[in-house]
């Protein structure tokens, strides 16, 4: 009897170390499945927005997708601030205004060129039009450029990441989530 | 019999169901377009009989056609090379050793005359907005510019192989070729042929150096060739098999059915010419089409007789069991 | 330790060792079906068959198949389907009988709803079969990703996104599943590793546990009829072939199962060589293009019924009705309060709850797949209202129901 009780107690136990050696196991096969490092690094990009120039249109990139970078000048900030609807796009960093977009046509995802003396973008795909705000002004896309989640960090630009300024796009619809 | 009244109704709800999801929802998703025959209906009708040797003068001379085209046949060559040539018109040129079987005569006579109108780009090329399409229009040469016209495309249709001489792969590289690639080589009657890029066939090279010249060659063209269409017109390898037959004849023969505004020309073949430029992507994307067919009649009739057998056994053991 | 004696022949040898004997008897000539079935009883077989053509054609592709993003694509459409001796026919097959196995699944799960197969002591057959059914289509949808076509990429994208939870905003669960942000490398090897060995290992764990949950329960019946078994086999074993109620496994049962199997393979290879678009869509001979959203997004025929209940609703309500349809089917021994084990034909309402049930399932899978506007969206709702009633309403129902 006292027997019995004791190989019960030790086979309990046992139990209790092998399944803490599975947790373990476990544990180390969640963090094999996750992004690596490399993929995380490249998940965020870092934009110094003191390097670009009026009314010059920048391609960046962040995960595979083309980013159209496009500092404002005085003349277009005016234009845009008759535009409500055109300012809540705009960036503000600093002084400087930016559009900052996911440079496909929300159409069928071709890629739209600026041109810097109409200050507007046109898809050659499907002759789809937008303003230097990325706001849509011909169809066929059914809305304005997709603004990729953002970050205001000083006078860099952290894509990948929500900011507050983000979040508030995203409540007031001026964007989808990319 | 009661098992093949349950046979009756599980064939009845597979067949309604694949109904439903296969040629029911396919017709609410694309629409349906029929072909024209490569007819080009609102195109005006030739009305002029052509002379060759006069079109010969003005395709030479006043029309110029040869400032831009090459005419190999005739041992003329390219003006420029297919990299500086997109660098300026955004496209190359074609040589138009084939152009004659390979575009339909209407067609040929329209794009001389007014280009955009003839490839359906108006929407890109708007001559009040300064928006010039880069295949110069020919005004005529001082004459009667119906006659003139028809006489070019009379030489054209003179320089040109006959249509029973028009190879498949002759077909895709004058009507396609310039803008689309094939990254698949393929195999044709015991032969290999080398993959196709925008800039011709790709050779084989014994140093990396050339190689990657070439390489670099095709990207520059299709970097001038992305900024004109707007995207990059995609690679046609696996077409057959993507879209079929019938989306890709409707397609050549007016792709703003499918794209309202699309960058991509009319390309004006004739319904001959068509049909080798099919044979081509079959070539290519399903190559082993003909083995499919032999194949399938095969095992079809094997299956066939495996079944007879099975039945037979069937009956054989139950027959002690009823 | 068992006495082991010279072997006389191979045959006693063997039969020493591992009692061949025996188990023949035990897994074929005295296991025993009921006679009074119909061809559906030989659907097991058809899927066995056909799970074997998929292992079959599986390996070969295998063999040239290169699971990176870069030559995914072409080393399928290219390498096999060009290149490789019959590579185009195991491609074929594979992608066909990836397609048909579903038919009759679904075939095979309708029979058991209709029949009663899955009540009094026949629960774990239907549970371990809701089981296999699962893991055939996280099989099938790890498959698709495979060609890393068009729609292999949209479908991997936005099915993975249903794990973010709707509101929840589960990004980070999205994420570990995906290895990045979007899917790509390390997606597709996970998938890759999925597809040819963690999901073929469990499906074949599961046909077993299938099989063995057969065996004590036994086989249904066409009437549902209680069988005395062990009579029966032994009228059966005494001669009286023609008036026991039961046949051998081997050869009785088989050779009505391969009669089925032959008539079925007719249909098949038909599929195969003459008409293989519906299981290959098209879509999906575009390779993978992260920058480009095809028109129309839908996944293939057999999951669009679940497809179509998420579909209708807003991002919560659907997800939430979608987790209800994938786990419904397992509840129904539990949620059939009837005492009959009988065809549904002699059972009251439930007669009417399955035949419903089968027209709002294809309802559904129609509306899945068509553009989700106008008169569709709205068809769509209410066959999808319609599932989730049916499945209320079926412990009130069958309670009612009087003993046959």
């Amino acid at each position: 009897m006292k027997n019995n009780s004791r190989r019960g107690f030790m086979g309990k136990a046992f139990g209790a170390v092998a399944g803490v050696g599975a947790v373990a196991s476990l544990y180390a096969m969640k963090r094999s499945w996750d992004p690596l490092p490399s993929v995380k690094a490249a998940g965020f990009t870092t934009l110094d927005m003191s390097a670009y120039k009026e009314n010059e249109l920048v391609t960046e990139k962040w995960r595979g997708k083309p980013i159209f970078v496009l500092k404002q000048t005085a003349d277009m900030v005016k234009k845009a601030e008759a535009n409500p609807k055109d300012m809540e796009r705009l960036i503000k960093i600093g002084n400087d205004y930016f559009m900052v977009c996911l440079g496909l046509c929300t159409h069928l995802g071709c890629i739209p060129g600026y041109d810097s003396d109409e200050k507007s973008f046109l898809c050659a795909c499907h002759g789809g039009m937008y303003d230097f705000t990325g706001d849509v002004t011909k169809a066929p896309p059914p809305r304005g450029l997709d603004i990729p989640p953002f970050k205001i960090d000083g006078n860099k630009l952290v894509l990948g990441e929500e900011g507050p300024e983000y979040k508030k796009m995203l409540e007031n619809g001026t964007t989808l989530r990319a | 019999m009661k098992e093949l009244f349950i046979l009756a109704v599980v064939t009845f709800f597979t067949l309604l169901t694949y109904w439903l999801v296969e040629p029911f929802a396919h017709s609410q998703m694309h629409k349906h377009i029929e072909s024209e025959g490569f007819a080009y209906k609102d195109l005006p009708a030739l009305t002029k009989k052509g002379d060759a040797a006069r079109g010969k003068e003005l395709v030479m001379g006043a029309g110029a056609c040869a400032g831009c085209h090459g005419i190999k046949v005739e041992g003329m060559p390219a003006p420029m090379d297919p990299v500086t040539a997109a660098q300026s018109y955004g496209v190359n040129p074609p040589d138009l050793s084939n152009a004659g079987v390979v575009f339909d005569p209407k067609f040929l006579a329209a794009l001389i005359k007014n280009p955009a109108h003839a490839l359906m780009v108006e929407h890109k090329f708007d001559p009040a907005k300064g928006q010039m399409h880069p295949m110069t229009q020919f005004y005529g040469a001082g004459g009667d510019l119906d006659q003139e016209v028809a006489d070019m495309v009379a030489y054209l249709q003179s320089i040109a192989p006959k249509a029973e001489e028009l190879t498949p792969v002759m077909a895709f590289e004058t009507a396609c070729g310039r803008c689309h690639a094939i990254h698949y080589p393929y195999v044709k009657e015991g032969e290999a042929y080398p993959a196709w890029t925008q800039i011709g066939e790709k050779p084989a090279f014994k140093k990396k150096q050339n190689a990657l010249a070439f390489e670099q060659k095709v990207l520059d063209y299709q970097d001038a060739l992305t900024k004109y269409m707007g995207t990059l017109p995609p690679d046609l390898s696996m077409y057959i098999r993507s879209r079929g037959e019938h989306h890709i004849k409707t397609f050549m023969e007016n792709p703003q059915n499918y794209l309202k505004g699309t960058a991509m020309p009319r390309v004006g073949v004739t319904a001959e010419a068509a049909d080798k430029v099919i044979e081509h992507l079959e070539d290519v994307g399903d190559s082993k089409r003909h083995e499919r067919a032999s194949v399938g009649a095969n095992v079809m009739i094997y299956i066939f007789i495996f079944a007879i057998f099975a039945i037979l056994w069937k009956k054989e053991v139950w027959r002690d069991l009823h | 330790m068992a006495h082991f004696t010279k072997a006389t022949s191979l045959h006693d040898w063997l039969n020493q060792r591992l009692a061949i004997d025996t188990l023949r008897r035990v897994l074929a000539t005295e296991y025993w079906i009921p006679k009074n079935i119909n061809f559906l009883w030989a659907m097991g077989m058809v899927l066995a068959i056909t799970f074997g053509l998929l292992l079959i054609s599986g390996i070969f592709l295998l063999m040239y198949y290169q699971p990176n993003v870069n030559l995914a694509f072409d080393s399928v459409n290219y390498t096999i389907m060009q290149e490789v001796g019959y590579g185009w026919l195991w491609r074929h097959v594979h992608g066909v009988a990836a397609s048909v196995v579903f038919l009759i699944i679904y075939i095979h799960m309708f029979t058991g709803i209709y029949y009663g197969s899955y009540k009094k002591g026949r629960e774990m057959i239907w549970l371990s079969g809701m089981l296999l059914f699962v893991a055939f289509s996280a099989e099938a949808f790890s498959g698709y990703m495979l060609p890393w076509g068009q729609m292999s990429y949209w479908a991997g994208m936005v099915i993975t996104n249903l794990f973010s939870g709707g509101s929840l905003h589960a990004d980070g669960l999205v994420e570990w599943i995906r290895g990045d942000y979007v899917p790509a490398q390390a997606f597709l090897n996970r998938f890759f590793m999925l597809h040819v060995l963690l999901i073929p290992l469990a499906i074949l764990g599961l046909i077993g546990l299938h099989f063995g949950a057969l065996r004590i329960p036994h086989v249904n019946n066409q009437d549902g009829e209680e069988i005395d078994f062990e009579a029966e086999a032994a009228k059966y074993k005494a001669g009286d072939k023609a008036n026991s109620k039961v046949i051998a496994f081997v050869n009785d049962f088989m050779s009505k199962d391969m009669m089925v199997v032959g008539i079925y393979l007719i249909f098949f290879f038909y599929l195969v060589f003459y008409h293989y678009d519906f299981a290959m869509d098209p879509v999906n001979f575009d390779p993978a293009d992260g920058l480009k959203t095809p028109a129309h997004i839908y996944p293939e025929w057999y999951f669009l019924w679940s497809y179509e209940i998420l579909r209708p609703f807003s991002t919560n309500t659907g997800l939430i009705a979608f987790a209800f349809a994938q786990v419904i089917f397992f509840a129904l021994p539990f949620l059939d309060k009837s005492p009959n084990a009988v065809p549904a034909s002699r059972r009251g309402l439930f007669k009417y709850w399955f035949w419903a049930m089968l027209i709002d399932m294809i309802i559904l899978t129609a509306m899945g797949k068509v553009p989700p506007e106008g008169a569709f969206s709205t068809i769509g709702l209410y066959a999808a209202l319609t599932f989730i009633g049916l499945w209320i309403a079926l412990p009130f129902i069958t309670k009612t129901e009087k003993k046959v």
